[in-house]
């Protein structure tokens, strides 16, 4: 039985525990078809236990899990690098057109004429957006488009007689960049963050040489700083015949402000979800387009869509040194409608307004919270900002602890322990869409916080107190794997 | 804040690098004016509402219930992210959770992750995997697996050592053993086979996943249309130790081909090896039932350099629309689809099969999918045909050129008996 919580929160089962035998919501065409057998060698001996609910049961079931989660839309989510701002519901309707959803990608050339327009034409927005000379949209995810972009490289080096070995990355870095090199077999050489939370060219000049392949760096970077060394760095890594690949990650702190590709940059993924407003969804689907020079054009996968002189649209499978596919079919579609409605809704000054607000959400929160918390770059603040839990720690409260106390006030917690070059950080990241209402009801919380771990710490330590479960115990879990349900 | 305008805090970009002119952009549209443009732009493209559709080849057309779009749409599903804190991410979790049970008993696997971007980098994700495993670099890949899966596989091999040869298939449309026996050795990391196959042809692997373990080996299999299990053998059941599928039958539209839902299941003695997030039983500190994200230390946040896969996020909302409809399907819905998408296109194709002119290449047993023959191109074919508003199939000989002249076509549950007798009569008509 399922009993009504404080709030109206409801216990609800697995689905497998409410099932019943018989039970099914499916409504089906009776069909004139006779009943075929399947032949004894190719039959199924048991039926997948899938649930057996009715229709309400289900909607039940969905909408009370859905309750148990908090979301953008019910309050503010700051969680660094992750870019959670509004996502505005016209995407979802968009998208959900009968004549780009229920489109099926073999349909002959001349019946995806409109799918291959707006791919087509947020190629050219993405293009110019990074200041490159083209772009994929192939890519599933933003670690997927690292992975394109990363054999990209290999490709064009091959081609000019050399691939190289190992590829620099700084210690700021997101976890994907390496995980893609190592992929990719490339080797990774680190490189340290500067005193002041940057990039040093001197550094990078050590480092260079011609076994190596290039700089992935991420700009502004998981500090939240832009690099101003970036146009020296790039000048080094090139002279050395190696390459610069952008993580776009951080594309909302530079629309219209700066361009990669101006910058020196070769070439650069972005995350759609991030930057161009595509839900989360509570972890994808993602889309990761890759952008580049036009040096890099010839290797990017294939098929590429363009546009003929009559104005139809093709697509095209000749670019012998391309790396080929990276994906079946063209990539996320349903996404690219979405990001295409959102650069469509905004247009130039509208992107870079949401790049303006963004920052200065970011330097408002910083300027309201530098005095209870440590920040160890105080300079430059993009869109995120990193604090640690330096300060708390002499009361034995850590950054794991104050996400957590968070929570009891209504928020979700800012990405923590990431970088990892900052011990216990805190990464809050605003977005442009918050209120200054929401900041300051944001910043009061952290306040308030930061004085309870001075006077209370074990109200911190046990916390949260308000949520529909306590801490989980994750060793738990990893030690004694449940990763289905047993019947 | 002491900063006197925006602009002033944008001065760590050195004046140089700034961009001193707006960006080459349209100019904003209202809510209304996008509504018209998208509307306009999707209408240049035919759809599956309109036109009748006989389109498979890993993308399928399938009844959405009803609520699956109403529930996905939830602001509390759609705009949540990764459930790192799980104190309130407990939605996201179960539904995961119930996500990989469902997944597990589909394919007959014993774990399954939360879900991989689509079945082709699915499959070829689980080939890394079994030559991690054991240590081998041959893969021998069956010329029947999807061709474009084929392509993100060779892609996907980047290490120079590794080699993939091709078994190629019968004349039923299976893989040919006699060559696969010649071809497998004690350096074969792993067999990847397809079923239902790029023909639709439903074959038991029983004795290709003996063969492949005799030598040290895996089977990987690949399916790309997860209905087809409702009737027939499941993976787990002959032996598969990587079982991949595209699910994007379950409950997401089609797309123009992506998103899709990479299934990906493995046995239990390999899920240390496997990619992706996965979300595992535990307790709160009340000592009640919860789920987190779990093993992450296989993974890219953790690990870096020595992952198992770059992969960051799986695709959540998708793996939801899977849940949620293979709920409201249930355990008898399942099996009734998978029945009539059986029975109505092998109905389809021995009526085909009579008109003069056509004929059947493969012939095995087919699921919803099958390849006819006709005497000339069938290019032509198909363009008159969609005067019709018909789209009859798909040309295979851009990928197999030994099959010119030949269609692949598909019959679900969305194709009536009025749109198959049409596609009859334009056959009649044009051949």
């Amino acid at each position: 039985m399922s009993s009504g919580q404080r709030g109206f929160q409801f216990d609800e089962p697995l689905s497998f525990e409410i099932s019943r035998e018989g039970r099914s919501s499916a409504s089906l065409p009776k069909y004139s078809q006779k009943v075929r057998e399947v032949p004894p060698s190719l039959k199924r001996s048991q039926p997948a236990r899938l649930p057996q609910l009715s229709e309400l049961e289900a909607i039940r079931h969905f909408t009370r899990l859905s309750q148990w989660n908090f979301s953008i839309d019910t309050n503010f989510y700051p969680l660094g690098s992750c870019t959670m701002k509004y996502n505005p519901r016209i995407n979802e309707e968009t998208a959900r057109y009968t004549g780009f959803a229920h489109v099926h990608p073999y349909q002959p050339i001349s019946t995806v004429q409109g799918c291959l327009q707006l791919v087509h034409e947020l190629e050219a927005y993405l293009t110019e957006i990074a200041g490159m000379d083209a772009v994929t949209l192939q890519p599933a995810a933003g670690a997927h488009g690292e992975l394109t972009g990363v054999l990209v490289m290999r490709a064009y080096l091959r081609a000019q007689g050399n691939p190289r070995k190992k590829i620099l990355i700084p210690d700021s870095a997101h976890g994907t960049n390496p995980a893609t090199c190592s992929m990719a077999d490339y080797d990774v050489v680190q490189i340290r963050t500067g005193k002041e939370g940057r990039l040093s060219a001197s550094l990078v000049a050590q480092l260079m040489t011609d076994e190596i392949a290039g700089l992935m760096l991420t700009n502004p970077s998981t500090l939240g700083l832009f690099e101003t060394e970036i146009r020296e760095i790039a000048d080094i890594v090139h002279a050395k015949g190696g390459l610069v690949y952008g993580d776009g990650a951080n594309m909302n702190a530079l629309l219209g402000k700066a361009r990669p590709g101006d910058l020196g940059i070769d070439l650069l993924h972005y995350n759609l979800h991030k930057t161009f407003t595509t839900p989360h969804g509570g972890g994808g689907p993602g889309s990761g387009p890759l952008a580049v020079k036009k040096s890099l054009a010839p290797f990017l996968p294939t098929p590429r869509v363009y546009k003929r002189e009559n104005g139809s649209y093709d697509l095209d499978f000749n670019h012998p040194q391309s790396i080929g596919r990276v994906r079946a079919f063209l990539g996320n579609f349903g996404m690219m409608v979405r990001a295409y409605t959102y650069i469509r809704e905004m247009g130039p000054e509208g992107l870079k307004r949401a790049t303006e607000l963004a920052v200065l959400n970011a330097n408002y929160i910083k300027s309201r919270l530098r005095e209870y918390y440590h920040l160890p770059f105080g300079e430059g603040t993009m869109h995120e900002v990193v604090f640690s839990d330096k300060k708390q720690k002499e009361f034995h409260v850590s950054t794991l602890d104050i996400a957590k106390r968070l929570m009891d006030f209504g928020y979700h917690p800012p990405t923590i322990y990431f970088p990892l070059v900052i011990f216990g950080a805190l990464m809050i990241e605003p977005t442009e869409t918050e209120s200054k209402e929401t900041l300051d009801s944001f910043c009061e919380a952290m306040i308030q916080i930061a004085k309870e771990a001075r006077e209370q710490p074990e109200l911190l330590q046990k916390a949260p107190h308000n949520t529909r479960l306590r801490r989980l115990d994750e060793a738990k879990a990893a030690r004694e794997l449940k990763l289905r349900y047993s019947f | 804040m002491g900063v006197a305008s925006v602009d002033e805090l944008f001065s760590s970009i050195p004046e140089a690098l700034r961009l001193k002119r707006a960006l080459h952009l349209p100019s904003p549209l209202s809510e209304l004016e996008l509504r018209n443009h998208l509307r306009e732009i999707s209408r240049k493209n035919a759809h599956g509402e309109d036109w009748s559709v006989f389109l498979g080849g890993g993308s399928y057309s399938h009844y959405i219930p009803s609520p699956v779009s109403q529930l996905l749409t939830r602001g509390e599903f759609l705009t949540a992210y990764t459930p790192y804190q799980p104190e309130i991410s407990q939605g996201t979790l179960q539904a995961i959770f119930e996500y990989q049970t469902m997944v597990c008993e589909i394919l007959g696997m014993e774990v399954s992750n939360a879900s991989h971007y689509d079945g082709s980098t699915g499959t070829a994700e689980a080939t890394l995997m079994a030559l991690a495993i054991t240590k081998r670099k041959k893969i021998l890949a069956a010329r029947s697996l999807h061709p474009e899966y084929r392509e993100t596989l060779a892609t996907y091999v980047q290490d120079p050592k590794v080699r993939i040869e091709e078994i190629s298939y019968t004349s039923e449309g299976t893989i040919d053993r006699s060559q696969l026996k010649r071809l497998m050795s004690q350096d074969v990391g792993c067999v990847v086979a397809a079923t239902p196959n790029f023909f639709g042809i439903i074959e038991d692997l029983t004795d290709v996943a003996q063969m492949v373990h005799d030598a040290g080996g895996l089977l990987v299999t690949s399916t790309t249309e997860p209905f087809a299990l409702g009737l027939f053998k499941s993976p787990g059941e002959m032996g598969v130790d990587i079982a991949v599928a595209e699910g994007q039958s379950f409950g997401n539209t089609m797309s123009f081909g992506g998103p899709g839902l990479g299934f990906f299941a493995t046995k239990n003695k390999y899920v240390r090896a496997m990619p992706g997030r996965l979300v595992g039983e535990t307790v709160d500190a009340a000592g009640h039932r919860g789920y987190v994200l779990t093993l992450a230390t296989r993974e890219q946040h953790i690990r870096r350099e020595k992952a198992s896969s770059n992969i960051c996020t799986n695709v959540a909302l998708c793996a939801l629309a899977a849940t949620i409809t293979m709920t409201l399907l249930g355990k008898i819905g399942y099996q009734e689809i998978a029945q009539m998408n059986f029975d109505r296109a092998t109905d389809f194709k021995e009526r085909l099969s009579k008109i003069a002119g056509i004929r059947v290449p493969l012939t095995g047993t087919t699921f919803n999918e099958f390849v006819i023959q006709t005497g000339e191109d069938p290019q032509k074919l198909i363009e008159s045909l969609l005067q019709d508003k018909i789209i009859a199939g798909i040309p295979l000989v851009r990928w197999y050129p030994e099959l010119k002249n030949s269609l692949l076509l598909c019959i679900t549950e969305m194709n009536t008996d009025e749109q198959m007798e049409k596609l009859i009569q334009g056959l009649k008509r044009s051949l």
